[in-house]
């Protein structure tokens, strides 16, 4: 769906089944309506983001357990098809691809001329879309389309995608969407939500239509009407998922504290143990920042333009007359957490974290920015009395 | 793109010179195979033994230098190498770090030659390898046991365009994320020297479930300390810690402080 677009107050969407063939049945339906259908599969030992033919690429029985620096997949005891929270990529590998060209040129008798572009590919439906990764979604669209100036391919690759949303069945161990208040159900900005009833007696979804679009595939799907017991079982699977969060942030007055506080201790500290290989933007979903750089060919008679994944912990990300600006790892940690958790919301309106987790799981060392941000963000119980 | 519309009617010259090395890079440059025409079209190939009998005198606009120097005739070769060329870019660990010749550092290197030759007294060499930079002034590295020719072609190109090569000094891992590879330490518990090592080789032993083994040295700003307890926690011995930065590049400066941490002084283990 478009990113502004809201289901009407009259669409009241009734919650139906699908059962494994109904689901099978809507990966068809995606496909055959022209989507690129993107949606969890197991590769080098992690449920990675990638293209699926059917429900066969998805794991089946598997589940991931996540700490500080850790990864590891392991057997569910049923045969669950979502019994997993989120992995190292995330829907910005698609939306906001690790590399884009954006234009390209050839060199003309008197002067240039533009190549043109490939047509657009098919647009991309995403198959198991979580709470966390819709406000993600939700923040990259502000910062590419909500300002003066749009990113066209962005806006291209975005206002044709399908989602079909997830409410979490599975909370890791480094999740705290819940404290960000970012999940885990899924409340819009999606065209389906799925949710995952599995036990002995069933597995099946419930599914919800959010837009007029998910309506219109929903319709076409083998499904049955949901009673007050189905329903009641997929909420009891959301209290479930948000009761076992691994992790928690103390979001009250956090953007004050920390901007409080750019000269505390613990910044050396973290410092001493980040490695500023740039693992943890890369893997959050809405680090947005890249680099254009420009290409040519060897006789000199084409060149491009090519924008690129950049990271505030790369030195040459603030490169600028007379040297990097942020030279130590120390200015390159604090600068991003205080960007993710405080001076986005003076710039785009909201947290930049939504509780994923990623940043946590996928650092090599192990940096929790729950325990981090607590740690420069405390305050003596008094002071908080005093500021409240 | 070029500054100037016109192609320059003089192509400009390129030299290529062997230190000690094994001749890795200098192939890497044949093996472009498909771009060695546009190479040798865009540039005028004057001095390049290792592809021609026909060796040119200088200058040279461009010298690309692989091998480290470990001669005392070597040490004069590069003054006058420098001297007759105006860009000098060296290529590969050895070039750059010294190499894995540069082991001779950390001992004796008369314990070396008395091991390996059957007559020591032929041998005449230095106590040390040491990179080019440390001699002559360098105008550019490529780094990598053996460098990646992508990143060749790109500085050639860079280089024939007047434009600054894009090549920042980042680690492996950001080139494991933009392909989408799942990290290896986190993943599977390999140890890695991805997150402290420079990017150009495209992360490919992660890319087949293996950890990076450093060879295309530090990167910037590179945690060593950090990323040793985390082998550490994964399992890794102090010897392993020792030999892991302890190669290729051993002579880099955060290389060797932190192979030092972790060993004895024995140079082979």
């Amino acid at each position: 769906m478009s990113p502004t677009a809201r289901p009407g107050p009259d669409a009241a969407p009734s919650p139906v089944l699908l059962d494994r063939d109904g689901l099978s049945a809507l990966l068809d339906a995606l496909h055959a309506r022209g989507f690129d259908v993107i949606g969890p599969t197991m590769r080098d030992g992690a449920i990675v983001y990638d293209r699926i033919a059917d429900i066969a690429a998805l794991p089946a029985g598997w589940t991931d357990r996540q700490e500080p620096g850790r990864y590891r997949l392991e057997r569910r005891p049923d045969v669950a098809l979502f019994g997993y929270a989120v992995g190292p990529h995330s829907w910005k590998r698609f939306l906001h691809p690790p590399e884009e060209t954006l234009w390209r040129a050839r060199r003309a008798a008197d002067g240039f001329t533009i190549i043109g572009e490939a047509p657009p590919p098919k647009p991309f439906a995403f198959l198991g879309v979580r709470a966390c990764e819709l406000h993600a979604i939700a923040i990259q669209d502000r910062v590419f389309l909500g300002g003066a100036h749009q990113d066209a391919g962005y806006a291209a690759r975005r206002q044709g995608a399908f989602l079909v949303a997830l409410a979490c069945g599975t909370a890791a161990g480094t999740c705290f969407c819940a404290s960000m208040g970012t999940g885990p159900r899924p409340e819009n900005g999606f065209d389906l939500v799925l949710t995952e009833l599995i036990d002995a007696a069933r597995h099946e979804f419930l599914a919800v239509a959010g837009s007029d679009a998910g309506a219109a595939v929903l319709a076409t799907l083998p499904t049955r009407p949901a009673g007050p017991q189905a329903i009641g079982a997929a909420d009891a699977v959301l209290a479930r998922t948000e009761a076992s969060m691994g992790r928690h942030l103390d979001t009250h007055g956090l953007k004050e504290r920390l901007q409080a506080n750019p000269d505390h201790p613990h910044w050396d500290e973290v410092t001493s143990r980040c490695l500023a290989c740039t693992n943890c933007t890369l893997v959050c979903p809405t680090c947005f920042c890249t680099s254009v750089s420009d290409h040519t060919t060897l006789a000199g008679d084409e060149a491009a333009r090519v924008k690129r994944w950049d990271s505030c912990f790369i030195a040459d990300f603030s490169f600028i007359h007379g040297g990097s600006v942020r030279s130590s790892g120390k200015s390159r940690y604090r600068q991003w957490l205080t960007h993710k958790l405080a001076h986005w919301i003076d710039q785009f309106g909201t947290s930049g974290c939504v509780g994923c987790g990623r940043c946590i799981a996928w650092c090599p060392v192990g940096i929790d920015i729950t325990a981090e941000a607590a740690a420069i963000g405390a305050v003596a119980k008094e002071d908080r009395r005093g500021n409240a | 793109m070029p500054a100037d519309p016109t192609p320059s009617p003089r192509r400009p010259s390129l030299a290529v010179w062997k230190f000690a090395s094994c001749d890795g890079c200098q192939l890497s440059l044949l093996d472009c195979e498909d771009e060695f025409l546009a190479v040798a079209g865009a540039l005028d190939i004057a001095y390049f033994a290792e592809a021609s009998s026909t060796l040119r005198p200088g200058p040279y606009d461009l010298s690309l230098v692989e091998g480290s120097i470990t001669t005392a005739h070597d040490a004069e070769r590069i003054l006058a190498v420098r001297a007759a060329s105006r860009y000098l870019v060296t290529i590969g660990a050895c070039a750059t770090a010294g190499g894995i010749q540069a082991l001779r550092n950390f001992a004796d290197v008369n314990d070396y030659i008395a091991a390996v030759y059957a007559t020591p007294a032929y041998i005449s060499t230095l106590a040390t390898s040491t990179p080019i930079a440390a001699h002559v002034k360098v105008d550019f590295a490529l780094h990598g046991c053996p460098i990646n020719k992508a990143q060749l072609l790109a500085l050639i190109s860079a280089l024939l365009a007047g434009r600054k090569p894009d090549m920042p000094n980042e680690s492996v891992c950001v080139a494991c994320k933009r392909r989408g590879t799942p990290c290896v330490m986190v993943a599977h518990g390999t140890p890695c020297l991805g997150p402290v090592t420079a990017a150009g080789c495209g992360a490919i032993c992660p890319a087949y479930g293996r950890g990076c083994y450093g060879c295309y040295g530090p990167a910037e700003t590179a945690n060593t300390a950090s990323l040793a307890a985390a082998w550490t926690t994964l399992g890794a011995d102090r010897r392993t810690l020792h030999r892991a930065f302890r190669s290729f590049n051993a002579a880099a400066e955060p290389f060797r402080k932190e192979s030092d941490a972790h060993g004895d002084q024995n140079p082979s283990g």
